[in-house]
């Protein structure tokens, strides 16, 4: 579905990503891990078009995405959760979930997903009134996700969900994850620090080290890895 | 010991309002006698008046402050609920609309005229809203989009002899371009920044209008501009105020119902959500670049067409009447006015423009009550004196 093919990204001078590759197929949930710094949140960057690759290719259903606009990114079906969920603290929750729909225009179809957003997070339901902004920490990050999927996107990149939550509504979240890739088939690529929680859910996953990939294997047998352990479960 | 704490706070404030006053208030050099005269009761009037001010300053404060513990459904402006209410609203409406056609018939024709330049600053407000009020980019040069439209029709007349009717869509259509312009380099700036490089760009129209002799006759300007015809025919002065009245007033209502409409619509939201989220705005799939633009090519739109009408009623312009002052003052009637709510850019375009021309009578003293009215309404009423209420959607089970 998304090929990545010998990336580099700058910032400045600084190398952030190093000839980086990667694969994701049609329905699968990948999870990119990682310490800080390592590059994992440039590489969603890069994927959505906001930091520009330099060099290599990146293709999602055999079309090439590197220097395409965000906008257009988003139009062909790959939506990101941005880190710090960013989502609209003046608008209504309805509002934001509406502003998810933005390029769509099937009165039905947005309804539809509206319903089926309110039965995944009954919470947004009771507030469906409230200005985003004077949700919780947990709630903005269930609006952030269904923002997300308002868009109907095909990839969903999420940006460290976990970010400030408390560890039993981070639990919460990965479920709801969890979920949406088995119920919508929607592909998930996971961006995070919680390493244990993520490759727990995920089909496959990649170790990320000072901006180059060093380790590709399936979620379990990353799990098992005995330097996985040591450096990212802490065991 | 809160009553005394009080009394101290506004003793120490009097005290340092005399010392500071003391050389203006109190020393007065007679220069014919060189004797000098302490006039020692001037700063026992600064002193109480002093005191007691700091007293209801403080009073008012802390009565602010206490009423905005209160749930926001009842903290919405009671002008703007009274405007809602459907029993106002109407007659309300009737009302206005009533004593606007009647206006230039029962006033003076420099009420008449006045009440013009009132317009066109609603007109400017109303522009100045959408790039401030709804796509949340802090334009100090709007005034630059106002010169090019009468620029416009003033070039435009003396050289090819365009009457107004036609100058009226192609200033707007200049303004427009102009806007695009601007807002092109300045795509990726925001907030301060944004402010800086507009400012400049508001100066830079004006420098070269007032310095590009063979294209804009310098700082002498162009005169024996024409006034609107009506359908070729000469009117009396007195005829072409009236309308002159008329099509400005109709040139605003125009206005209000594009921006209204624009305000719900898809562009409109997209504005909303760049003011909030820039990211967010992105990952919606919004095109953040072509929201600016067109927020700035439509805001400058109404100043060019704004431009057009001001040549036309003044028949004279020059750089002067394109000074960094009147964007400040456009700025300001959307700030006090309300950022964002139409019936408030009204109100504060109305205010801010007859308020000094009325105060004509204090002299020197106008723009300290200017200053002042402007400085309480930011403490007292931060949201503009008729606050923007969005419509939102209520979902009730």
């Amino acid at each position: 579905m998304l090929k990545i093919r010998n990336i580099d990204a700058f910032y400045g001078n600084i190398h952030a990503l190093k000839n980086i590759s990667m694969d994701i197929e049609k329905g699968e949930i990948i999870s990119l891990i990682g310490a800080n710094g390592a590059g994992k949140s440039t590489t969603l960057m890069t994927i959505c078009g906001v930091v520009p690759a330099r060099g290599g290719e990146i293709t999602f259903e055999g079309t090439a995405i590197n220097n395409m606009a965000t906008d257009k990114i988003v139009a062909l079906g790959i939506n990101q959760v941005p880190e710090g969920r960013h989502i609209f603290p003046y608008l209504t929750v309805m509002e934001n979930l509406d502003m998810g729909a933005f390029l769509r225009s099937d009165a039905r179809g947005i309804k539809q997903d509206m319903d089926y957003i309110f039965t995944l997070f009954p919470r947004l339901a009771e507030r469906r009134n409230q200005a985003g902004g004077t949700l919780s920490g947990g709630e903005q990050q269930m609006l952030a996700i269904s923002r997300a999927i308002m868009t109907r996107p095909r990839l969903l990149l999420l940006d460290e969900p976990s970010l400030g939550l408390a560890p039993i509504v981070t639990r919460q979240i990965f479920e709801i994850i969890k979920k949406i890739n088995q119920e919508n088939k929607t592909t998930i690529f996971l961006v995070e620090q919680n390493a244990n929680l993520a490759l727990h859910i995920s089909d496959r996953g990649y170790v990320m080290e000072t901006g180059s990939i060093t380790m590709t294997d399936t979620g379990r047998n990353l799990l098992a890895n005995e330097d996985v352990k040591k450096a990212y479960l802490g065991i | 010991m809160t009553a005394k704490n009080e009394l101290t706070k506004s003793l120490m404030a009097s005290i340092w309002f005399m010392f500071l006053t003391f050389p203006i208030m109190v020393i007065r050099v007679n220069t014919v006698t060189d004797t000098i005269e302490w006039r020692w009761q001037n700063m026992f009037a600064v002193g109480f008046g002093a005191f007691f001010l700091s007293m209801l300053w403080r009073y008012l404060i802390r009565k602010k402050e206490m009423s905005g513990k209160k749930d926001s459904q009842s903290r919405k402006s009671p002008i703007y609920q009274v405007i809602r209410d459907q029993k106002f609203a109407l007659p309300g409406l009737a009302a206005i609309a009533v004593f606007t056609i009647l206006f230039p018939h029962i006033f003076s024709m420099y009420q008449t005229n006045i009440m013009i330049s009132a317009l066109i600053y609603v007109m400017l407000g109303l522009g100045l809203n959408i790039v401030i009020g709804l796509a949340g980019l802090l334009d100090l040069g709007y005034v630059a989009f106002f010169a090019v439209g009468a620029y416009s029709y003033a070039l435009l007349n003396l050289h090819y002899g365009i009457t107004f009717w036609i100058a009226l869509p192609l200033g707007g259509l200049l303004g427009a371009v102009a806007g695009i312009i601007l807002g092109y380099p300045v795509l990726r700036l925001r907030g301060d920044y944004l402010a800086i490089v507009t400012l400049g760009f508001g100066e830079i129209i004006r420098l070269v209008m007032e310095n590009w002799n063979e294209f804009s006759f310098g700082p002498s300007g162009i005169a024996n501009i024409p006034k609107p015809g009506f359908f070729g025919m000469e009117l009396s002065l007195h005829a072409t105020t009236i309308y002159i009245f008329y099509t400005i007033v109709a040139l605003v209502i125009f206005t209000i119902f594009v921006i209204n409409r624009l305000e719900n619509s898809r562009i409109g939201r997209a504005w909303i959500a760049l003011k909030d989220d820039e990211i967010a705005c992105q990952a919606m799939g919004i095109d953040k670049a072509r929201t600016k633009l067109r927020a700035f090519a439509l805001g400058a739109t109404w100043a060019g067409m704004g431009g057009v009408v001001f040549a036309a009623k003044t028949t004279f312009i020059n750089p002067a009447s394109f000074t960094i002052w009147e964007s400040v003052i456009i700025l300001c009637t959307v700030v006090l006015g309300g950022m964002g709510s139409i019936p408030g850019v009204i109100c504060g375009a109305m205010l801010l423009i007859l308020l000094p021309e009325y105060l004509r009578d204090f002299g020197e003293f106008r723009m300290i009550t200017f200053g002042s009215v402007l400085v309480l309404m930011m403490v007292f009423r931060p949201g503009g004196m008729i606050e923007n209420v969005r419509k939102t959607y209520q979902f009730k089970k």
